[in-house]
């Protein structure tokens, strides 16, 4: 087992994770490009309101950002992935996302592709908290799609 | 006399489920025995429609139906017949506000209401103001949310033909003065719709004395059953005013080239089978509510918010925003944690509370945040409860909320 990977079996740093990703979120500014797509998720919940953008080129995600208000599941579950996407082809990125909510639905899943984001093994215990560590991904599935229908 | 302790026993949630602290009572309420037994007696003893039915256990769903008009009339000092039996207070607002739009209103009319309200007494007035023309203007109200006579007064002219308000508001709990307010707008001939909704569970509520026109309430939020709401109106009104729905049990008769006789208020507004079994609930939740004591559960009410408000201030790891209000919830953050993650700590603890984005501007300019918790007390809830909630509420922290998920 590679030291990364014991690392993150640690509850205490998983939530130092959690923790460190909702006070200093990662990509967390969108921007005026018309580059890129945008997905503004309000609907599915009263609190959280967070849009995200992504620049998705030749099957490639070269960049995600997101900002909004949102809990510090949501905020870091989306810092996480922004992180964990950006540089990736969009058939990585499907296939990581797939493995997020595999692991969210308390299913099987590969710990080693989700990285950092594997401090949200435990959320499927709290079914109303699912939609908070689901929403960015959900946005990035959505842009990915739409990317894929337009080409 | 109002022992808390006695009152506790009456109610099987509290009994079943006593590792639970139940502070979300501005949400929904736990019911006692009696109105459990009032819907079971309907279900388990006299199923039937009401309206026109022959036999015994028909003509005893329709008495125990209308008896409900009667001990709701009571509750509220009203006439029976100015009570519409609703799905909730959603519903009776609605009614009220496309009611009011379809007869009453006119073009460039104004509809004066305050940014404190639920979402329930705005966004009816909004379709309004987008289909008919009507005009939206908001009475300012301060730092509590409490919407003060002069203001309205400033507010007021012969435009203004409604005034929209809660009487309790249901971020803050602040209490309008409803009784000036509807007096200062009958002079302009001003018709005033009050929600009731989180003040007619804990106060003694008289629509006559507060000269209201138009009032909702729900009955899940007063211990009743869930899917039912009252629509107060006073009869002339009502009978001037269109239903909403059209169908069965509201018509008196009708041709095949389309002329319709409604029948009058209040059944013309009860199109279709109604919650039989939750009226029912309802009248007894009333009496029960009665029994105890409107003026006996408002002043309990008040010493236990107050008891807590005392407590929660001197929490340094809490900001409480609405100390100077004496009812209603209390509602506050933990300072540097999301609503829901302290919301999510708590409820680990088996305290339950509401967070949320309360839909109301004010909340952001009187209060600076968007997002807060209502912790909301009802008349059994106890000092030795609020002492366990303190307890928790001072573990609540980033690192706590966030432990919850390992």
């Amino acid at each position: 087992m590679s030291q990364t990977s014991s690392l993150l079996n640690d509850p205490m740093i998983l939530r130092e994770l959690i923790m460190d990703h909702y006070q200093y979120p990662h990509n967390h500014k969108l921007v005026e490009d018309e580059r890129y797509r945008s997905v503004h998720m309000a609907s599915d919940s009263c609190i959280d309101d967070i849009t995200v953008q992504s620049r998705i080129s030749g099957g490639m995600i070269e960049d995600v950002r997101f900002d909004g208000v949102a809990c510090t599941i949501s905020t870091a579950s989306t810092s996480m992935m922004t992180d964990l996407l950006k540089g990736r082809s969009t058939d990585e990125a499907k296939m990581i996302i797939g493995q997020y909510f595999n692991m969210i639905e308390n299913k099987e899943y590969d710990p080693d592709v989700l990285e950092e984001a594997v401090a949200f093994q435990n959320v499927y215990k709290q079914a109303n908290r699912i939609k908070c560590a689901t929403i960015g991904w959900k946005a990035m599935q959505q842009m990915i799609d739409e990317s894929e229908a337009s080409e | 006399m109002f022992d808390v302790n006695e009152i506790r026993k009456d109610f099987p949630m509290i009994q079943n489920r006593p590792d639970l602290i139940y502070f979300d009572n501005g949400a929904t309420t736990y019911k006692p025995q009696p109105v459990i037994d009032a819907v079971l007696g309907f279900y388990n003893g006299y199923t039937s429609n009401v309206e026109r039915g022959d036999y015994e256990t028909a003509v005893k769903a329709d008495k125990a139906y209308a008896d409900t008009r009667k001990i709701i009339a009571r509750f509220i000092n009203c006439d029976p017949k100015e009570v519409v039996f609703t799905a909730n207070i959603t519903a009776s607002l609605n009614q009220i506000a496309w009611g009011l739009g379809r007869s009453f209103l006119h073009e460039g009319d104004i509809v004066l209401t305050t940014e404190a309200e639920h979402a329930s007494n705005l966004l009816p007035w909004f379709r309004l103001e987008k289909d008919l023309g009507i005009k939206i203007e908001y009475i300012p109200v301060d730092h509590q949310g409490v919407c003060h006579i002069e203001d309205v007064r400033k507010a007021l002219n012969e435009k203004v033909k409604v005034v929209a308000m809660a009487h309790v508001t249901n971020v803050l709990g602040s209490v309008q003065p409803i009784r000036e307010i509807a007096e200062a707008a009958h002079e302009y001939g001003a018709y005033v719709v009050m929600d009731g909704a989180q003040s007619v569970p804990h106060r003694r509520t008289d629509v006559r004395e507060l000269g209201v026109d138009f009032m909702g309430f729900s009955s899940h939020k007063m211990c009743g059953p869930d899917g039912v709401g009252v629509l107060y109106g006073r009869y002339e009104l009502l009978q001037k005013m269109e239903p909403v729905f059209l169908g069965g049990g509201m018509n008196a008769r009708f041709s095949s080239d389309f002329n319709i006789i409604l029948k009058d208020a209040p059944e013309k507004f009860e199109a279709g089978t109604p919650n039989i079994e939750g009226v029912i609930g309802l009248g007894a939740a009333a009496e029960y509510l009665m029994s105890l004591g409107m003026d006996n559960i408002q002043q309990y009410e008040k010493e236990l918010r107050a008891y807590f408000a005392a407590k929660i201030s001197q929490l340094d790891n809490i900001e409480f925003y609405n100390p100077d209000n004496l009812s209603g919830p209390i509602t506050f953050n933990g300072k540097g944690v999301f609503a829901q993650d302290a919301a999510g700590y708590l409820g680990s603890k088996n305290i339950c509370v509401r967070s949320g984005n309360h839909c109301a501007k004010i909340l952001h300019e009187v209060i600076g945040t968007d997002q807060t918790i209502r912790a909301s007390l009802y008349f059994y809830n106890t000092k030795e409860e609020v002492d366990r909630f303190i307890e928790a509420a001072a573990q609540i922290s980033l690192e706590n909320a966030v432990s919850i998920f390992f």
